[in-house]
């Protein structure tokens, strides 16, 4: 257990040199830099000092040298977009998109995993009505559902059409704020949480259906178990293999999901800001931006590999002979 | 069921190749006094039955695009005019199936247009990530040894990204303006290079398994070589399940293309895609009184709708996780 723990966090710490890395490169290497963000009329002193600034005088070698070396110590280098650093600001932003992630990501399993063991383990018009709505939540992805419900929003009224916090809320007391976020958020997580719920539900419908069939299970039903505590306790954690499999997936889906949902909601997050540090050409942000999108994946990986373990026996047994 | 998806992803493939002939009006064309449009509803009673006729829409308030019909004119259809059907072009009130857009534009044409532009790079797109993917994993597995580790590690890699923000970053860091001609070469480019891993971790696992059977060994003892082998004996074996993972891509690079586009990544806005389409769709205030800008969603919706149920109809739970 602990040699997998160790072993992921190798796999984290290059994964996000990596990609920050490249992208730092990517960004640098793209024709165009910041300064076209001066304007057409700024005079050579300023563009010369702005490229003084963020070190693209240097060759993008050494700029990736010096960006390292301060990285180590924590300093991520500085915004243009913004003029600060760019630490807080990724900071903001990917806490904006860890909760709208992680709750979408919550409903997704607790309503996928539910209903995919009542559909998988029963047959009836109820389980054939949920499959089937189910397949059509499937294909709908998360532009279309994101679209969708902020037609519906703006036709009825019911939920606020986008954004994180309304105008006359971000200046009250915490109550008041906290309130207003969670009357912004059901829009982006439900737009999020559909088509992974449905995903989920399928997969452990056909991983349920399998598993009750499981000789375990039917010994376990022949011992008298009552058929409940046979399906819960036995053929369940047996099923949840093919889940935890694409769970790493599924959080780079939510990942990449998560994009287009805040952009069409207008969620004040990482993947808005990426979108804006890239047509800048701003370095740092991409960069930082890249680091911290990295720094999700992994974890995501690795929540899904320790709950295959948790889950499923045969998975601790293997790690550990 | 499987029929029923057959016929709808068919039928879409017709009405886009068909799109000349089906629009009723040119795909750029502005029509000045009708932007944000609603439908014009075919009507076929006015005392009694009568030929199929539209009433003309008016503009009442430039402000509030706000229309109305104009029950007193009757403009007919005309059939078979170089296009299926069309309004009166002397009447100067054209036939909008689905509205119109912010420039004014036939949303219905639009889309026809949109799904050749559309369907054209996510089906090219998925061939050609099919036939690399395909390629390199059977390679990785036929040839094995550090090939192999290299590949695999180099796909498990591109696999864990998360497939929209490479694209993106691809995408953004060349120049933002570019012809319509290089950004569909490119598009196709990133989508090919984003999915082959997919591909080629399935054909690896089933071209590791193939190649240890009797029919493999007999090959090689027939004297076959390598190069045949493979191309003859081991990649047909694995072309069931390309079938399904071409298929199952071909809705995923849709929605890439649909979403750059959308941010303004893709495609120009004078070329109707079902992502540049969307774009009207962007606008908050606006959407609430033109749910028609939301038709190429729906297409959208349609095709991916109809690809899970084949994949469903082939035993294979429909995921949407990978692109």
């Amino acid at each position: 257990m602990a040699r997998l723990l160790a072993r992921r966090l190798l796999f984290a710490g290059v994964l996000i040199a990596l990609t920050s890395s490249s992208a730092l490169f990517l960004a640098r290497l793209a024709p165009g830099d910041m300064t076209s963000q001066l304007g057409p009329f700024a005079s050579p002193v300023d563009i010369e000092n702005t490229r003084t600034r963020f070190n693209l005088d240097r060759s993008p070698i050494s700029q990736w040298g010096l960006w390292v070396s301060r990285a180590m110590r924590l300093d991520f280098g500085e915004s243009f977009l913004y003029n600060r650093p760019v630490a807080p600001l990724v900071v903001r932003a990917a806490g904006n998109t860890a909760l709208l992630g992680v709750v979408s990501l919550l409903l997704a399993t607790l309503a996928g995993l539910s209903l995919g063991v009542f559909t998988g383990a029963r047959s009836g018009t109820l389980p054939m009505l949920v499959r089937s709505v189910s397949l059509v939540c499937v294909s709908l992805p998360p532009l279309v559902t994101s679209l969708a419900l902020v037609f519906l929003a703006a036709r009825t009224g019911w939920l606020p059409a986008g954004g994180m916090v309304s105008s006359t809320a971000s200046d009250q007391t915490w109550s008041v704020w906290m309130l207003d976020v969670l009357r912004h958020l059901p829009l982006p997580v439900l737009a999020l949480a559909l088509p992974m719920a449905a995903t989920f539900e399928r997969l452990q419908s056909q991983s349920m259906a399998d598993a009750v069939h499981q000789p375990f299970v039917l010994a376990a039903i022949a011992r008298g178990v009552p058929a409940t505590r046979a399906l819960l306790r036995h053929a369940w954690p047996s099923s949840l293999r093919p889940i935890c499999g694409v769970y790493g997936l599924a959080i780079g889906a939510l990942l990449s999901g998560s994009f287009i949902v805040e952009f069409v909601t207008a969620w004040p997050g990482l993947g808005r800001l990426t979108f804006e540090a890239l047509r800048a050409r701003d370095v740092y942000l991409v960069a930082a931006c890249a680091a911290s999108g990295a720094a999700f994946l992994a974890l995501g990986t690795m929540t899904g590999d320790l709950l295959l373990a948790a889950a499923d026996p045969r998975v601790r047994q293997e790690s550990v002979g | 069921m499987k029929r029923a998806a057959w016929s709808l992803l068919v039928l879409i493939a017709l009405a886009a190749l068909a799109a000349p002939w089906l629009a009723p009006n040119p795909p750029n064309r502005r029509f000045d006094d009708l932007l944000y449009a609603p439908p014009t509803p075919v009507h076929i009673f006015s005392d009694g039955l009568h030929a199929p006729f539209i009433n003309p829409l008016r503009l009442v308030n430039r402000l509030e695009r706000r229309f109305e019909a104009d029950a007193a004119t009757q403009v007919s259809l005309r059939w078979f005019n170089g296009t299926l059907v069309t309004a009166d072009p002397d009447a100067d009130a054209p036939l909008l199936f689905l509205g119109a857009d912010g420039y004014g534009r036939d949303i219905f044409s639009r889309l026809l247009y949109g799904a050749q532009a559309t369907l054209a790079v996510s089906l090219l797109s998925a061939l050609l990530t099919t036939i690399l993917g395909a390629c390199v994993g059977g390679l990785a597995a036929y040839v094995g040894g550090w090939l192999d580790g290299v590949l695999s590690r180099v796909s498990e890699f591109v696999l864990v990204l998360p497939a929209i923000y490479v694209a993106l970053v691809l995408r953004a860091v060349l120049p933002l303006v570019l012809p319509p001609s290089t950004v569909f070469v490119l598009l196709i480019g990133i989508f090919t290079l984003l999915g082959w891993p997919i591909v080629a971790r399935g054909v690896r696992a089933i071209v590791l398994v193939e190649r240890e059977r009797e029919y493999v060994i007999a090959a090689h003892a027939a004297g076959a070589s390598d190069g045949r082998i493979l191309l003859r004996h081991l990649l047909p074996a694995s072309a069931g399940f390309l079938q399904t993972q071409a298929s199952l891509l071909v809705p995923a690079f849709m929605l890439a293309e649909a979403t750059l586009s959308y941010v303004g990544l893709g495609f120009p806005n004078t070329i109707p895609t079902w992502g540049t389409m969307l774009q009207d769709a962007s606008n908050v205030a606006l959407l609430g009184d033109a749910p028609w800008s939301l038709a190429p969603a729906a297409a959208i919706f349609v095709v991916v709708l109809g690809v899970n149920l084949l994949a469903q109809s082939h035993g294979r739970a429909p995921v949407q996780l990978e692109p």
